[in-house]
């Protein structure tokens, strides 16, 4: 059956309870996301950006429904190639970003990371990460930093489901149960690891299934779908701040990119991504929703979209302007002698 | 200091024990470093494979946490709590076991400070056990500290004796990079002085076990007391030996290495190490490059042959660099006419 906004956007349940201002962030969250990652593929296409980039548009609800109930200083997030959207959920601040992926001084990460490695530790973001299946072990770390400190945190393993076939993920999933963490597992299926699809890569039905071969809860959620994104991840990390241990979280999409920039995607079906652009996108459907149910007004909504617009051409515009890496820096950030 | 007599292992174990007392963050970890997890018996079983973390587990509670046979995933685990205010002392059993886990420490711990522009820190101890002599076969005998000396970000310690193992190892907790902690297997009931009171020897600052004139050797961990037996049977014969111990091979203390060869104008290096890329290849370039003038002859380095570690008595002992090897380059570059 063909799923339509109309099909889905009043029906659907909403239980978040997330008042006027909160919606509104959301809102400008996921925004910013699709702006940041729109506009890095009109800047790719210019040549002006070095390196590989990989775009989260078209995910957008499940950063922004997971970070929502993320706290900055207690609750951590590894992430993954595909990053920029877990970075800007977690709330580590765009300009720098935008500059980290021009490779200038004012950077992130000082111009030494890129796009794979944006990481903003005084956030609780525990980085992208160039390697597939290189977050989970790490999480299954911070989140038993969160439990023998004992302040209630929670650590967030984004991978996709590329990644959901590592071994490093299986084997932090079963460490997680075993020691009883506070950590949730959020498998970001978008459909392919690279150019091959998850239906051929990943040998079960869900990867959500594999919860039951590690002793967790796991849950299937609709990725495209802001609420229920907000609501399967809100009980999952209710039940680790709680001591009641992991949960894997399979949430399902597609990319609205390539797996980088560049990428010809011939391994597409042909109207696979107009039609969840015009049909799912995540944005359009929380609109609807908050519209329809009269909590939120397109003129609020329309006024994010051009604060938005505004701020990310002046993050390009700055990132452009701003100075390039010192030879200096090359020696700095690591023992150098040897 | 109050000094007495301890072994290799006692002295690692209570460098653990000092450290754990002062420093609340410092936790253990690995496979069965207490042992008996979920079993019948009594806890503490082991204290680690061979009783190295024996006793820390009572003492220390919460703080020893035993870990399933999962090495990407609890040396990963230490490397993300290292992230968040912890300093994890992560046991990897073996450090040939580092194949199964190597990327969390190449391409994740290794990297973050740098990678992240300065805005991370990992300190995270990684203790293994390597070595050949234990006819303990190819997959538990190598010597792969070579591998871990071209990573960037990582520091590398081969503590030759007890004394050295206990400073070295408190330095290792307080350093806020991530430490590969190699020691070796042949060496834990080697005895020696060791001061009762907590000490650290600092990284990169070279031991000079015994001054000579005629030729300098290079010796880490076990190696060091063959250098040290070879050098008196050389004075035996009339050769006086300079013999030098790097104690960290990330840093590397090269100013000593070659204020001793300016003196004696020979060097002979001693790596357990398989020979292709390894610390005396590394060594012997480095004083090529930067002090060919003083020397008057070629350098010789001591190592095994390149093949895997073997079995048989015969064959393991024919495989370790021994005393007479040493004794034969030394009198080989001393007697060295052009």
């Amino acid at each position: 059956m063909t799923q339509t906004l109309s099909s889905l956007g009043a029906d659907a349940p909403d239980a978040s309870g997330l008042n006027e201002t909160q919606l509104l962030d959301v809102y400008r969250t996921m925004r910013s996301i699709r702006a940041f990652e729109d506009r890095v593929h009109e800047e790719f296409a210019t040549g002006d950006i070095p390196g590989f980039v990989h775009l989260y548009a078209g995910e957008e609800a499940s950063a922004t429904g997971v970070c929502a109930h993320l706290d900055p200083d207690r609750d951590t997030i590894a992430s993954t190639h595909r990053g920029h959207g877990h970075c800007i959920a977690k709330g580590v601040d765009i300009k720098p970003m935008m500059a980290e992926i021009f490779g200038r001084r004012t950077g992130s990460c000082r111009g030494k990371g890129g796009s794979m490695h944006i990481a903003d530790l005084s956030k609780g973001m525990l980085g992208a990460n160039g390697i597939v299946g290189g977050g989970p072990p790490l999480i299954c770390g911070t989140a038993l930093a969160a439990k023998l400190k004992g302040d209630g945190g929670v650590g967030v393993a984004f991978f996709g489901d590329g990644a959901s076939n590592q071994g490093t993920t299986l084997e932090a999933m079963n460490l997680a149960s075993v020691w009883n963490l506070p950590a949730i597992f959020v498998a970001e299926n978008n459909g392919y690891a690279e150019a091959t699809s998850s239906t051929w890569s990943v040998a079960a039905d869900n990867i959500a299934d594999r919860a039951a071969g590690f002793g967790m809860p796991g849950a299937i959620v609709d990725g495209f779908d802001f609420f229920a994104v907000y609501e399967a991840a809100g009980e999952a990390i209710k039940r680790a701040r709680q001591g009641g241990g992991p949960t894997l979280l399979e949430v399902k999409f597609i990319r609205y990119y390539g797996h980088f920039e560049g990428d010809q995607q011939k391994y597409r079906g042909p109207n696979e991504v107009a039609n969840a652009r015009e049909n799912l996108d995540c944005l359009k459907r929380f609109r609807l929703r908050v519209v329809e149910s009269g909590r939120l007004t397109d003129a609020q909504l329309d006024e994010v979209d051009s604060q938005v617009t505004a701020f990310i051409d002046e993050a390009v515009a700055e990132a452009k302007a701003a100075p390039l890496p010192t030879p200096e820096d090359l020696l700095t950030d690591v023992y150098v002698k040897y | 200091m109050a000094t007495r007599k301890l072994s290799y292992r006692e002295a690692i174990n209570e460098a653990l024990r000092q450290e754990m007392e002062r420093d609340p963050s410092v936790i253990v970890m690995g496979e069965d470093n207490a042992g008996g997890a979920g079993a019948p018996g009594e806890d503490d079983a082991w204290g680690g494979v061979l009783g190295v973390t024996k006793g820390l587990y009572e003492r220390f509670p919460g703080r020893v946490l035993d870990t399933p046979i999962t090495e990407s995933a609890f040396i990963g685990a230490a490397i993300g709590a290292a992230t968040r205010g912890m300093r994890p002392v992560a046991e990897l059993m073996f450090i040939d076991f580092a194949g199964v886990c190597l990327d969390q420490i190449m391409n994740q711990a290794a990297k973050f400070r740098y990678m992240f522009g300065g805005k991370a820190v990992t300190p995270v101890v990684i203790r293994t056990m390597y070595g050949a002599g234990l006819r303990a076969a190819a997959q538990h005998s190598q010597g792969l500290y070579p591998v871990f000396t071209h990573l960037p970000g990582l520091k590398v310690v081969l503590p030759s004796s007890p004394y050295e193992a206990k400073g070295l190892l408190i330095q290792s907790i307080r350093d806020d990079d991530p430490v590969i902690f190699c020691e070796h297997k042949a060496m834990y009931d080697m005895t020696g002085d060791v001061p009762e009171e907590s000490y650290t020897i600092p990284f990169g600052e070279a031991n000079v076990v015994r001054e000579g004139d005629d030729v300098t050797i290079v010796a880490m961990g076990r190696m060091v007391s063959l250098a040290e037996q070879a050098a008196v049977e050389l004075e035996s014969s009339g050769v006086s030996a300079e013999v030098i111990d790097p104690r960290t091979a990330s840093p590397l203390d090269l100013d000593t290495i070659l204020e001793s060869v300016e003196k004696t104008g020979r060097l002979v290096v001693v790596d357990e190490a398989s020979p292709r890329c390894n610390l005396a290849t590394d060594i012997s370039a480095q004083v090529v490059s930067e002090a060919f003038g003083d020397l008057r002859a070629p350098i010789k380095m001591v190592s095994p042959p390149h093949v895997p570690v073997p079995f048989a008595q015969p064959l393991e002992d024919l495989y370790i660099p021994s005393v007479q090897d040493i004794v034969n380059s030394a009198k080989t570059v001393t007697e060295w006419s052009q």
